[in-house]
């Protein structure tokens, strides 16, 4: 097998904004999401994801420009996640020029949507976010809930049954961000990144917690994912993504490096 | 020189313009990227290239759903030669049927099956979606100065089925997914990409920019 780990970066875009912006390179605007993109495909990452967390509908739109400028600069595989509800947003995510579609809130409340997506643009390209918090005490067995509205909000879901739900509906990937782990440079839930990952037959990109190129390898290796996403430790220029592929490359992973 | 990337309602028609006008501009070739679904302007172009995004069945209906293209897609490339390329389902559509939900009729331009990838290794995830290296099995133009082999470049693939050609003739390059997963099939004047070109950085564009230049 000559497949390999994929590193994400990962941009929450607000009203076509970078929030909390990006300060690694000499960008002349570092709110500006396709500055960053052009920035990251030229660094070697291997895949590049927007969060639009625009919250008014009216905004909604603004998130087609920006993929669809990035996509005039970038040939990189590029999945766009935020506020998709309907079909026909996935269509427009796609025309805009996204490869693939990160799904969470409406899977949860519908996951029949998942198939009806699939079904129509093709399961390679519906990745189903899915946002897990610990809900077991340390002395019982492991158990994930799903949560909402950026982890506020429970809804009573296994997250691993949640998981093989949307593969048998069609998911192409699962894009696993540990509400625990969120923020605290402490690492990936490997325990819930394994559980997942060796419980359905896709692809996952462990999401959540990455404070060093450790954790990184801790992702692939011991979480048995397929992809890993981080956002702050490459935007405020901790590492670069040439340092995280070479040293997860020398601890035993194989990574593009051309 | 035009070049028609043909749109049936499928795939990711913006990225693929934008990657065509990019090696153009790059390599200096004198040319222009139409994205049409106008059968009568396909005839009139000199390079074909048909993307594809989604299942098989559904892409061969939004086919057949425009009137007269896929009469002008077997005058154009058939009859008249022109340099063909097919991008991932674009691709699959030349095998004789697919297999992907139901059992659905190609364009049998390259005797085959379009099956599910089965992996001889159970940790390897279906769909293989990621970076790999390409193995070359017959000598092709299109690679002409791109490093292949283990150490090579690597092409951008999302996809659960490949084309499995019967003759291995046809077969341009392979990457290896748990054994021998088609990457590039062609003949004569036609070839297809499993992997997306227009996502695949450096390797994606010095192909494109070979295709463009392609005189079979």
């Amino acid at each position: 097998m000559s497949l390999k780990a994929r590193i994400i970066p990962c941009l929450d875009v607000k009203d076509g904004r970078v929030v909390k912006g990006v300060s690694f390179v000499d960008l002349i605007d570092a709110g500006d999401p396709v500055e960053a993109a052009i920035a990251y495909d030229s660094a070697g990452a291997d895949e590049l994801c927007f969060l639009d967390i625009t919250a008014s509908s009216d905004n909604r739109g603004i998130i087609f420009d920006v993929v669809s400028q990035t996509a005039e600069h970038c040939f990189m595989p590029l999945t766009v996640g935020g506020g998709v509800r309907e079909l026909v947003d996935i269509r427009n995510l796609l025309n805009a020029g996204a490869d693939k579609v990160a799904i969470n809130t409406t899977a949860v409340k519908n996951p029949d949507f998942v198939a009806q997506a699939a079904d129509k643009f093709g399961n390679q390209c519906i990745v189903i976010s899915i946002d897990a918090k610990r809900v077991s005490n340390q002395n019982q067995g492991n158990r994930w809930e799903i949560f909402t509205h950026g982890g506020r909000q429970s809804t009573g879901i296994d997250a691993i049954e949640f998981a093989q739900l949307v593969v048998e509906k069609g998911a192409g990937e699962i894009m696993l961000t540990s509400m625990d782990q969120d923020g605290q440079k402490s690492g990936y839930d490997l325990a819930l990144t394994r559980s997942i990952a060796d419980a359905v037959q896709v692809p996952v990109i462990a999401s959540g917690g990455v404070g060093t190129l450790d954790h990184l390898v801790e992702g692939i290796r011991d979480g048995h994912a397929n992809a890993v996403l981080a956002a702050s430790i490459f935007h405020f220029g901790t590492y670069t993504i040439y340092e995280a592929k070479h040293y997860m490359n020398n601890n035993g992973i194989a990574m593009r490096l051309d | 020189m035009k070049t028609a990337i043909i749109d049936y309602g499928s795939g990711n028609l913006h990225s693929a313009a934008k990657a065509f006008e990019r090696a153009l501009r790059d390599n200096e070739i004198d040319g222009k990227i139409v994205v049409t679904d106008n059968p009568q302007t396909v005839t009139q172009c000199d390079h074909i290239v048909l993307p594809g995004v989604g299942a098989f069945a559904d892409c061969r209906k939004g086919l057949d759903n425009v009137d007269g293209m896929m009469e002008a897609l077997e005058e154009v490339v058939i009859s008249r030669a022109r340099p063909f390329l097919g991008i991932c389902v674009g691709t699959q559509l030349m095998a004789t049927r697919g297999l992907e939900k139901s059992v659905t009729q190609g364009f049998n331009w390259i005797g085959g099956e379009v099956r599910e990838i089965e992996p001889d290794d159970d940790n390897l995830k279906i769909p293989q979606i990621g970076w790999n290296t390409i193995n070359v099995i017959n000598k092709h133009e299109l690679l002409k100065d791109i490093q292949t082999g283990p150490d090579g470049r690597h092409a951008y693939f999302v996809h659960s089925y490949h084309l499995v050609a019967d003759n291995r003739n046809h077969i341009i390059a392979e990457c290896d997914y748990g054994g021998a997963v088609t990457a590039i099939v062609g003949r004569d004047n036609m070839i297809g990409t499993q992997f997306h070109p227009e996502k695949s950085q450096k390797l994606g564009l010095a192909l494109i920019a070979n295709f463009l230049r392609w005189n079979p």
